[in-house]
């Protein structure tokens, strides 16, 4: 065995592990169905839209608390925080912007909300670097519950527990109304999400998501083969916090109202279950658990309006106990027992 | 001309509590050394270890590599300046694959490792350095298998191609075929016996025969101290050497 030569012709065995490597990041048929049957339900499901915009926008969040935790390991009970600011900068953007450009356009409000919420999950991000996810957890926590009472407390700007009223975000585009149907805010919802989720798609694939899963990994080792350890957890905190203020944004402008409720510490429990729920690490796991989410409150808060939280944690309880890695893992589970049972 | 020293360590020393776990350690490795760190257990060396590879602060001493003074250097900085190292105890990411950990590690070495909208594979370069790495190791059939669940032999083998993926100036290998099986051994043994000659080596192990198959020179720590250093031969029929640390292997024996 001698030092390593490079050959310029690349072995089979080469060829065919990257291959292999570049057959991860391929659209499967499951994927595409999932995204062809939720633009469907413009068709299929008419009369929920709104409904429908809701669960695209907390599975955007759920998305986000994925990107952060599942994929870096970073535990964090204030997503929240990030949502509300990101529901507060585009609110105030549009309701001071009186329906004109740039401030009232709700792209640029996307933006906007964002931005703010990610330059705060900047600055924050330093505090969750060192440290246990005890200590994690708990340092997001108290980071959400600072941002609540500042929301709570600076009422001349936020409207304080009244909320914000007159959000009024021009056109999309300058073309689509938002309409009492909801029709413009379920297809701009769906489309954000789009967007943003294919983006994440590619981060999670590239060299710099593969990074994230060997420091959830292995911090140890990472350091030891170079890795720049804090600055990644900096940039996917920033990342998750981006996009945890895009749905915040989107949030406040399909509903045109901006609540202490956005950023409450029930909705960074709540994204954090409908990830646990999906499955954490697959990024259609915040979607999926989404989707049950709503879906359970809906019907069961028709059949039992007080204890559906009641069956919530039930489902809960089950789900962790008996089914590692949410929906999602249960599946996997499924398809490797039926593909032993053919093979 | 003396050959060119690239790890060096000056009055190293470092303390837990009340322990003194390094005690003025002057050592130093040449370009090309096959140096092996023998002792008995507690002697100090994964501690030694551990300061050169910048995972603990010496509390006082400095640490020079490749003539540059590292002693305040973090793990990452000392390993973009060319120091590598394996554990004791396997450290790898057990959620990848060993291809994707190499391609991982090449980019990482390379400063492309911030890359974020292209997929792993997409640099063929990094995959086909990956796939003749594993090769080399005789490790290319588990490309493509979860490293959680992994032989044990085969972690061990992984543990060393990433250090080698770092294509370091220093390799620091503490105890590489601790733990493996008999009959996977041989293999380990053969890839350490095989590293490329343009790597100066650190061992730290307590198997004698790999020790003097492997070492052209050898340091003796105990205590946390450098108890002699010399040629295989001058280890090996030293009474004193016998005495703390070769006879106590003889009884076990």
């Amino acid at each position: 065995m001698t030092d390593m030569t490079f050959s310029q012709q690349p072995s089979p065995e080469a060829v065919k592990a990257r291959a292999v490597l570049l057959g991860r990041s391929r659209w499967g048929i499951a994927e595409i169905a999932f995204w062809v049957l939720a633009a469907a339900c413009y068709f299929l499901l008419p009369t929920k839209l709104s409904l429908l915009s809701e669960i695209a926008i907390l599975g955007l969040l759920a998305l986000s608390i994925d990107l952060v935790l599942g994929y870096a390991g970073i535990v964090t009970l204030g997503q929240g925080a990030f949502f509300g600011i990101g529901a507060y900068a585009a609110g105030l953007a549009a309701k001071h912007g009186a329906g004109s450009f740039p401030w009232s356009d709700p792209v640029i409000g996307l933006f906007i909300g964002g931005g703010v919420a990610a330059l705060i999950g900047f600055a924050t991000s330093f505090l969750v670097l060192r440290g246990s996810d005890l200590t994690r957890l708990m340092v997001t926590l108290g980071v959400a519950l600072i941002v609540d009472e500042i929301v709570n407390q600076m009422k001349w700007l936020t409207g304080g527990s009244d909320g914000l009223q007159g959000v009024l975000p021009s056109a999309v585009l300058g073309v689509w109304e938002f309409d009492l149907f909801g029709r413009t805010a379920f297809v701009y919802s769906m489309v954000v999400l789009f967007v943003l989720f294919v983006i994440a798609r590619a981060i999670v694939k590239s060299p710099f998501g593969l990074s994230l899963q060997a420091i959830k990994g292995n911090p140890l080792r990472t350091r030891a083969i170079g890795m720049p350890v804090n600055g990644r957890l900096v940039a996917i905190y920033t990342i998750g916090s981006f996009y945890a203020g895009v749905a915040g944004a989107l949030a406040a402008q399909t509903t045109q109202f901006a609540s202490p409720d956005y950023v409450a510490f029930h909705r960074s429990a709540d994204a954090l279950l409908m990830l646990v729920f999906g499955g954490a690490g697959h990024l259609y796991g915040g979607l999926l658990g989404s989707i049950i989410f709503r879906t359970m409150q809906d019907v069961l808060g028709n059949i039992t309006p007080q204890y559906w939280q009641f069956w919530l944690g039930a489902t809960l309880v089950v789900l962790v106990l008996f089914v590692r890695g949410g929906i999602l893992g249960l599946l996997g589970n499924l398809r490797d027992r039926t593909q032993r049972k053919g093979g | 001309m003396a050959p060119k020293i690239l790890l060096e360590s000056r009055q190293l020393v470092k303390r837990f509590g009340g322990i003194l776990a390094t005690d003025h350690v002057d050592f130093k490795l040449p370009e090309g050394a096959r140096h092996a760190l023998i002792g008995p257990n507690g002697a100090g060396k994964t501690t030694f270890i551990n300061l050169l590879s910048g995972v603990l602060t010496p509390t006082s001493g400095e640490i020079f590599l490749d003539g540059a003074n590292v002693t305040g250097w973090s793990a990452r900085k000392r390993a973009h300046a060319g120091m590598a190292r394996t554990f004791q105890i396997n450290q790898l990411f057990a959620d990848l694959t060993p291809l994707e950990t190499l391609v991982l590690t090449i980019a990482e070495r390379e400063n492309a490792g911030w890359a974020w909208l292209l997929p792993v594979g997409s640099r063929s370069d990094f995959v086909d350095e990956a796939m003749s790495l594993l090769r080399q190791l005789g490790i290319e059939d588990i490309a493509h298998g979860q490293v959680g669940v992994l032989a044990y032999g085969k972690q061990r083998l992984l543990e060393i191609a990433v250090a080698l993926a770092q294509k370091p100036k220093v390799l620091l290998l503490d105890e590489p075929a601790a733990g493996v099986p008999e009959h996977e051994r041989e293999q380990i043994l053969d890839v350490v016996a095989a590293l490329p000659s343009s790597v100066a080596l650190i061992l730290i192990e307590h198997d004698m025969h790999l020790v003097f198959r492997f070492a052209k020179s050898i340091s003796v720590l105990v205590n946390g101290g450098l108890f002699m250093e010399g040629t295989p031969e001058d280890i090996a029929n030293d009474p004193r050497v016998r005495k703390v640390y070769l006879g106590e292997e003889e009884v076990n024996v």
